[in-house]
C-alpha cells in the first residue's frame, strides 16, 4: 500500500515530534510504502474556518497534483484529515479530489480501521496514569470515540489505540469532552474565553489527579499546555502516537 | 444600529468570577441531567432524527397545515389572525386590547412576543405586561433582557435576587433563601392578578388537525393567562405547526428532556377552545420566516423547538452569558438565526464557536448548527460586513501557506521567534494569545529538517530548490 505522509504546517513548526512519531510508527508495518509529500503545506484549514472559502480553493488546488496518487494519505492531525474529508471543497469536486477526500487518514483512523491494528508488535510501554483528551474535530465530526451527547453504543477508537500499551491506566477529565476552547483561529479572535475555557480544561485534569495528557489533536494539546504553562501546572502532553510508538519521555 | 461585539461583551462576564462559575455550572449541571434522561431512552437517536423529519415534512407542507390548522382552530372558536411583520402583530393586539379596554396583562414566557418587542411597544401606550414565568419577571424587574431562552435569570446569583426583591419589592436584603424569594414573588404576583384583564401566552405547538395549540411550562404560567381573564392572545412563529396531535407526543418526550434534564415539563397546557364567556385569539407571525423557508442554505433553523439544549452545551455561552450576545436569541442557534434577522448587527456572532459540533449532536430535532456557523462566516466575508483584521490574517494566512518554500520560511521565522526573543516580547500584548498562554519549548528543528537529515537518504529531492512558484 502506497502511504503518502501529509505533515501539517502547526505540527511541523511547534510540534515536530507528532510528525516524526507517526512517521517511524507507520515505517514499522512491512506492507506500507511510506513517502512524506515534502511539497504539500497546509490543508487550508485556517481559511474555510474563517469563511475564506474562494481563497481556500488556491490553496486546495495546489493541493490536488501532491495526493492524488496515493492509497492513503495520513497525517498526525484529526482537524486537518476532518478538513480534507468533510471541508476539502472549495475545489471542484473532481475524481482526483474525491479520492483524496476518502482516502485521507489522521493516525489513528489509519491505524484502527484501515490496518485494524489489534497489538504493538514493538510492546511500547507507559505505564502511568493518562488522560485521554478526545479533540472535537476528532470527536464529534471523524467519530472516533462516542460523544457523550450520542446516545449510541460505547466505543473508543483512541482508547482501544492506547489500552495496547503496556502498562497504561487511560483516565478522563470529569467534562471529558467539553471543549478546551483551542478551535484554531477562535484562540485569537475570542482570546478571553478561549483562555477560560483552557485554564478550566487543565484545571480539571490537575483535580483528577492527571499529570499526563494525551490526545490525538496536538493542536488542542498546543492551547492547555500554553495554559499550563502560563499557570505553572505540572502537566505534560504527549500526541497519542508518542505513546503507540513508545517514544513518550515521561 | 451598531455591530454586537459578543466577544467584548462576554470578556466582561468571564472576569465576574463568581457569575461565570455559577453560570457555566447550573449550564452543564443541566447538560448532565439531559445526557441521563436520554440516555435512558433506547430510541433516543431515533427520535432525534424522526422529529427532525416530521419537522422538515410539516415545513415543506407549510401553505397545507396551515390552512387545515386555521379552519378546525376557527371551528373551534379561536379567532386568527396574521401578521407579516412585528409591527402588524402589536398593532393587532393593541387593538384588542383597545376593544377590550385593557390596562393590565398577564403574559405567559412567549419567544415570538419578546422578538416583537411586545412589551416596549405596549408600555408605550400605557399598558403594563407582567411576565407570569418567575425567571422573566425577575428580568422584566431588573430591566434586563432574558439570559437564556429557557431559564431567563440563570446569570443571576440568590444574592443578585435577594437585593433586587428589596429594592423593588421591599423584602429582606439580607435575607437570600430560596423559599423566602419565592414566598415574596408568589406575594407580589398574587396580588398582580387581581387586576388583570387579559393574558397572553406563547405557543409550543399548533395541532393541524384538531385546531388546538400546546403550551409547555414548568410554573403553569400559560395556565393563569388562559384561565383567569376572560381574554386571551397568543402569538407564534408559522413554524410552531405540527400535523397531528400523534406527532405532539415525540416533541413532549424531547422538549424537556432537551432543555433541562427533565421528563416532561410540569405543565402541558392544551388550548382547544374558548371557555365560556372568553374570547381567545391566536396571531401567526412570519417576520422573515417565508423568506427563511426559501432559502436551501439555512432554512433549516425553523426546525427549532426552543429548547435551549444548544445553550446549556455550549462552551462559550456557558462562560460568557447569554446576555453578551445582545439578541431575542442566543448562543448556538442565535448566532445561526439572527443573522437572518439583521446581518450587519449580527454577523460576528457565529465567530463566537470553537466549532466544538456539541451543539450539532445535541439538537433534539438535527440543525446543523456547525455547518450553519461555516455558511454565516463565509456570507460575513462575502459582504465584508465584519472586522478588518480578518483581511490581515487571511493575506498572511495565504502567502504563508502558498506552498512548502514560504511554508518552510515562515515556519522557520516563527521557530527563530520562539527561541531568541525574549518572553515579553512574544507574550507582548500585541499578541491576544500570549494573554492566556506561555510560549510552548521552542522544538530543536522542524519535521521536514528531521526528515532531511534522517530519513530521506537518496531519494531526497531537491523539491524546495526547483519549487519556485511562490
Amino acid at each position: 500500500m502506497k502511504v503518502g505522509f501529509f505533515c501539517p504546517c502547526y505540527i511541523d513548526a511547534v510540534h515536530p515530534q507528532s510528525a516524526i512519531s507517526s512517521y517511524n510508527l507507520l515505517r514499522r508495518f512491512p506492507q506500507l510504502e511510506v513517502e512524506f509529500i515534502e511539497r504539500a503545506a497546509c490543508c487550508a484549514l485556517p481559511l474555510t474556518d474563517m469563511g475564506y472559502r474562494k481563497k481556500a480553493c488556491s490553496l486546495e488546488t495546489n493541493l490536488v497534483p501532491l495526493m492524488k496518487d496515493y492509497d492513503a494519505i495520513v497525517m498526525p492531525s484529526g482537524i486537518c484529515s476532518e478538513q480534507f474529508r468533510d471541508h476539502f471543497d472549495s475545489v471542484e469536486q473532481t475524481d482526483e479530489v474525491k479520492h483524496i477526500r476518502t482516502h485521507t487518514y489522521d493516525v489513528v483512523d489509519f491505524l484502527y480501521d484501515v490496518l485494524k491494528v489489534k497489538e504493538l508488535p514493538w510492546h511500547p510501554k507507559f505505564p502511568y496514569r493518562v488522560a485521554l483528551h478526545n479533540g472535537c474535530h476528532s470527536l464529534r465530526y471523524l467519530l472516533q470515540a462516542r460523544p457523550t451527547e450520542l446516545m449510541i453504543p460505547d466505543f473508543s477508537k483512541t482508547e482501544s489505540l492506547l489500552k495496547m500499551v503496556e502498562g497504561i491506566e487511560v483516565g478522563y477529565a470529569t467534562r471529558r469532552d467539553d471543549c478546551c476552547g483551542f478551535g484554531g483561529t477562535y484562540a485569537i479572535w475570542d482570546a478571553p474565553c478561549s483562555g477560560q475555557q483552557g485554564l478550566d480544561k487543565v484545571n480539571d485534569y490537575v483535580r483528577n489527579g492527571f499529570r499526563y495528557v494525551t490526545s490525538q489533536d496536538f493542536s488542542c494539546l498546543l492551547h492547555q499546555q500554553g495554559v499550563a504553562m502560563k499557570h505553572g501546572l505540572d502537566l505534560k502532553f504527549f500526541y497519542i502516537a508518542e505513546i503507540l510508538n513508545g517514544d513518550a519521555q515521561p | 444600529m451598531r455591530q454586537v461585539n459578543q466577544v467584548k461583551l462576554g470578556a466582561e462576564f468571564i472576569k465576574d468570577t463568581a457569575h461565570r462559575e455559577s453560570h457555566d455550572r447550573c449550564l452543564w449541571a443541566a447538560r448532565m441531567r439531559r445526557d441521563k434522561v436520554a440516555r435512558i431512552i433506547p430510541e433516543w437517536e431515533e427520535m432525534r432524527t424522526l422529529a427532525s423529519e416530521v419537522k422538515k415534512h410539516t415545513l415543506t407542507h407549510l401553505d397545507t397545515y396551515l390552512e387545515e390548522f386555521e379552519k378546525n382552530a376557527t371551528a373551534n372558536g379561536i379567532k386568527i389572525h396574521w401578521a407579516e411583520t412585528p409591527e402588524e402583530h402589536n398593532m393587532i393586539v393593541y387593538q384588542l386590547f383597545r376593544k377590550h379596554n385593557v390596562k393590565t396583562v398577564t403574559q405567559g414566557k412567549s419567544m415570538t412576543m419578546d422578538e416583537c418587542d411586545l412589551r416596549g411597544f405596549m408600555s408605550q401606550r400605557g399598558i403594563e405586561i407582567l411576565e407570569a414565568d418567575l425567571g422573566e419577571c425577575i428580568q422584566q424587574l431588573d430591566n434586563q433582557a432574558p439570559d437564556h431562552i429557557v431559564v431567563p435569570a440563570i446569570h443571576k446569583l440568590r444574592q443578585d435576587v435577594a437585593r433586587l426583591f428589596a429594592e423593588k419589592l421591599g423584602s429582606d436584603p439580607t435575607n437570600d433563601d430560596p423559599h423566602y424569594l419565592n414566598s415574596v414573588m408568589r406575594k407580589y404576583m398574587r396580588k398582580n392578578y387581581e387586576k388583570i384583564d387579559a393574558g397572553m401566552c406563547g405557543v409550543n405547538y399548533a395541532i393541524a388537525d384538531t385546531g388546538g395549540v400546546a403550551v409547555c411550562t414548568n410554573e403553569g404560567d400559560a395556565d393563569i393567562s388562559a384561565t383567569v381573564p376572560p381574554l386571551l392572545v397568543m402569538s407564534m412563529g408559522i413554524e410552531k405547526i405540527i400535523p397531528s396531535m400523534a406527532d405532539l407526543a415525540l416533541y413532549v418526550r424531547m422538549l424537556s428532556r432537551s432543555a433541562l434534564g427533565l421528563d416532561i415539563t410540569q405543565y402541558t397546557t392544551h388550548i382547544q377552545r374558548p371557555q365560556p364567556g372568553q374570547e381567545v385569539h391566536l396571531i401567526i407571525l412570519d417576520n422573515g420566516r417565508s423568506d427563511r423557508l426559501s432559502s436551501p442554505d439555512y432554512w433549516e433553523v425553523l426546525k427549532c423547538i426552543r429548547c435551549g439544549a444548544c445553550m446549556n452545551t455550549c462552551p462559550v455561552f456557558r462562560r460568557t452569558s447569554g446576555l453578551s450576545y445582545d439578541a431575542v436569541y442566543m448562543g448556538p442557534i442565535g448566532a445561526v438565526l439572527m443573522p437572518s434577522y439583521d446581518l450587519h448587527r449580527y454577523a460576528r456572532l457565529p465567530y463566537s464557536c470553537t466549532h466544538c459540533g456539541s451543539c450539532g449532536d445535541i439538537c433534539p430535532v438535527r440543525i446543523p448548527i456547525p455547518e450553519l456557523i461555516f455558511y454565516w462566516r463565509g456570507v460575513d466575508v462575502e459582504r465584508h460586513q465584519s472586522q478588518k483584521v480578518h483581511d490581515l490574517e487571511e493575506s498572511a494566512a495565504e502567502i504563508l501557506l502558498r506552498n512548502s518554500k514560504s511554508l518552510a520560511l515562515g515556519e522557520n521565522a516563527a521557530l527563530w521567534a520562539l527561541r531568541t526573543l525574549p518572553d515579553w516580547l512574544t507574550e507582548s500584548k500585541l499578541n491576544p494569545w500570549a494573554a492566556s498562554h506561555a510560549n510552548p519549548p521552542a522544538p530543536q528543528e522542524t519535521f521536514r529538517e528531521y526528515y532531511r537529515k534522517n530519513l530521506a537518504g537518496d531519494k531526497h529531492s531537491t523539491d524546495l530548490k526547483e519549487d519556485n512558484n511562490v
